[in-house]
């Protein structure tokens, strides 16, 4: 990780390891570990092992990709939005997106990292975001379902990161969470008002059902036993439930819901299980998910290279803001000189 | 100034979320001079009415203590318990404290 | 689990600081809460609406355009800005809508006037249809615009009806920002490089023919507003931002015709066609 320009004075102060006394290192692993124990939140200048900073940045980083990518799906219908409101409407949301990305940022700033090597490795293909935002969005039911199910997973699996066990992840995801419980009711209400009006609509709501319900539930990712990394990041509390516990939680959440607006969920082998208090459902294609996270998913090309232009068309615009700020940094040097 | 291809500067952002209430911190974002720093902040960190005054101060402006230092600095005032409201006993029934 | 209601878990991660922040929608006050909708005695309905129904095109095409940029920003924080902007306009335009449905006594709500008329019905002033350009032209084109309409809008603050003057002082507030925020970045672009300051001349450049339109509209003189009061006080600043830009008046000649009476610039209808697809498409949806 390349340092900061600026380090935050919540930046990881540069420490290299080696250069700690063996018994220091334990002292202080000790102390990391206590704190974790209790509950307790690391902040960013308290000393970590350095497995944990890695994972978080990535974690971190791959967060905030995904709110930043996930604005071109719902993105694009803001223009052609159907009715005032529901223009206002989703504008604010994806402008939500916008801003949940840069608390994300902040947060890995934190850390060390820096947001300009991280949008780098965005538009490079070198970190990941989440897998769903690869899938088209032919229909206005696209919103709404997207506020249901993928804001609604994306709750799921944020809620529990409010308690996070590094401090400025938690406390950005207060934040987001908070913002996104709008994301997902705007999305239900839509769906919820497109079910009242025409036949062709209720089928545009099913049809937009039928093609997000099983990439949704991969959202959660691979099941347990095919995620190794997972205990690690368990034990730091920085993963605070299981993929699939999360699945099931989504599954029960949302199959009401469904009962409710009157449409079916994509699953025969869905149905209640008395006996386990939980449903019962199939198992995503899980080889479809590994192949849309490899970067071979419906539509990967076309948002990671959507970003990467505004990034780079962008770039004269930032560079003339900071020559601006340079040049009127050295005026008022002068001014005072004189 | 900024750093490498026009990356602008860190600033962290202080919102006074209403009257009679310290400005506190909630984040950081990058600007290119103080202006853009205030705007940006206003833009981000309050489209939902949450302040009535923000600050935005230059993150390398800011001194910091280090949790090296964390006993010599905090540790004095962990004796203080005087300073700590549970320090005195009040009767249950005593409302409003 | 522990999670197993988010709301309340929620609540206890985000502590007591109330629930201001809740969800879109709370916190926020009605623009219009308390303001009589009557028309009041003296004021004519049918230029009442004309005048609403202009003003609100000019927002409803300028927050169109402003839509397109998202995901397309130079910086991220650019993105939450110029949304809020885009918002703000999208706002206005719904409140005069509103306000000419009531005025023309057709009782027509903000969609039927967005999505079910046609580019030759629109009469907004031609600026806001020129497409979206480069970032120079974008932020040269909302200080243009909003410089101009928060001049006109002070005025019309004080106008006899009382929702087109709620509307306008709400407007004002809204205004002032976003002519703060592209008055900085004009400044910015036109001295930062030369990069920057040869896209920030050419954007004025591309500007300077389309100002006697606005210079020269009557739309709210019936109201209150002197076309000439709103040039002169919109020419002052353009000419402060100008010179702190260090950008050079053009003496190009106006484009000729108004969008008030009814020109229009080809970007008009694929604009709307593009904003009325998804209604028109279903004219009997519900959304």
């Amino acid at each position: 990780m390349s340092s900061s320009a600026s380090p935050s004075p919540d930046g990881a102060a540069e420490r290299p390891q080696e250069r700690l006394h063996p018994q220091e290192h334990t002292h202080l692993q000790e102390h990391f570990d206590r704190t974790i124990a209790k509950d307790q939140r690391i902040e960013p200048r308290d000393w970590m092992p350095e497995g944990y900073r890695k994972t978080l940045v990535r974690q971190i980083a791959q967060h905030a990709h995904s709110e930043i990518i996930g604005m071109q799906p719902e993105g694009d219908w803001i223009t052609r939005a159907p009715s005032l409101r529901r223009k206002a409407i989703l504008f604010a949301k994806v402008q939500d997106e916008a801003g949940h990305g840069l608390y994300l940022y902040s947060a890995a700033e934190t850390l060390g990292a820096d947001r300009q090597d991280l949008t780098e490795r965005l538009i490079e293909g070198r970190q990941k975001y989440s897998s769903i935002f690869n899938y088209p969005t032919p229909t206005f039911a696209d919103v709404g379902v997207i506020g249901w199910f993928v804001d609604g997973a994306a709750i799921c699996n944020q809620v529990p990161l409010c308690r996070s066990s590094y401090g400025p992840y938690a406390r950005a995801m207060v934040r987001v969470c908070k913002e996104e419980s709008f994301h997902q009711r705007q999305g239900y209400e839509l769906l919820m008002t497109m079910m009242r009006g025409t036949e062709e609509q209720r089928a545009m709501v099913q049809d937009a059902v039928d093609r997000w319900w099983w990439p949704s539930l991969m959202m959660f990712g691979p099941p347990d036993e095919d995620s190794p990394n997972s205990a690690q990041s368990m034990a730091w509390r920085i993963k605070r439930h299981s993929n699939d516990e999360l699945r099931q939680k989504f599954v029960d959440m949302t199959v009401p819901q469904a009962e409710k607006l009157g449409v079916t969920l994509p699953d025969p082998e869905l149905r209640w299980n008395e006996e386990r208090g939980q449903h019962d459902f199939g198992r995503p294609d899980f080889t479809e998910l590994m192949r849309v996270i490899k970067g071979d998913g419906p539509c990967n090309a076309e948002r990671v290279g959507r970003r990467r232009t505004a990034h780079e068309e962008g770039a004269w615009v930032r560079e003339a803001a900071a020559a601006h700020a340079a040049k009127q940094a050295r005026r008022e040097e002068k001014e005072h000189a004189a | 100034m900024s750093g490498t291809n026009g990356q602008w500067p860190l600033y962290e952002i202080f919102v006074r979320s209403k009257r009679g209430l310290n400005h506190v911190h909630v984040g950081s974002l990058r600007a290119a001079d103080d202006r853009m720093a205030l705007t940006h902040a206003r833009d981000l960190y309050t489209r939902r009415n949450e302040g009535v005054s923000v600050w935005a101060v230059r993150s390398d402006d800011i001194a910091a203590s280090t949790p090296d230092e964390k006993d010599p600095f905090f540790e004095p005032s962990g004796d203080k318990v005087y300073r700590h409201p549970t320090f005195y006993d009040i009767p249950a029934d005593v409302p409003h404290i | 689990m522990s999670d197993d209601h988010i709301h309340l878990s929620l609540a206890e991660a985000g502590g007591a600081d109330g629930d201001a922040r809740w969800a879109f929608g709370t916190g926020f006050a009605d623009p219009l809460h308390g303001v009589a909708t009557a028309l009041p005695e003296g004021v004519d309905g049918r230029a009442l609406a004309a005048c609403c129904t202009a003003l609100g095109d000019d927002a409803l095409v300028a927050a169109q355009r402003l839509a397109q940029w998202c995901t397309r920003a130079p910086e991220l924080e650019e993105e939450v800005a110029l949304a809020n902007i885009g918002l703000d306009l999208l706002g206005q335009a719904r409140l005069l809508y509103a306000r000419a449905g009531q005025a023309d006594g057709t009782g027509r709500g903000e969609d039927a006037y967005a999505y079910f008329r046609d580019a030759e019905a629109f009469r907004n002033v031609r600026l806001v249809e020129l497409p979206g350009g480069d970032f120079a032209f974008c932020v040269g084109r909302i200080l243009v615009q909003s410089a101009w309409r928060l001049a006109l809008f002070e005025k019309l603050a004080g106008c006899a009806d009382p929702v087109l003057a709620a509307v306008a002082a709400k407007g004002v507030k809204e205004l002032a920002y976003h002519r703060q925020y592209a008055a900085e970045w004009v400044v910015r672009l036109g001295d930062g490089t030369e990069e920057s300051h040869r896209r920030m001349q050419a954007a004025w450049d591309q500007l300077t023919p389309w100002l006697a339109e606005l210079y020269e509209d009557e739309v709210a003189e019936g109201f209150g507003v002197s076309a000439r009061s709103v040039a002169e006080a919109t020419r002052a600043v353009l000419a402060q931002v100008a010179e702190a830009a260090g950008l050079t008046d053009a003496q190009a000649a106006p484009v000729p015709g108004s969008g008030r009476a009814g020109d229009r610039t080809e970007h008009l209808e694929p604009l709307l066609a593009e904003l009325q697809v998804v209604a028109r498409a279903h004219p009997e949806g519900t959304w």
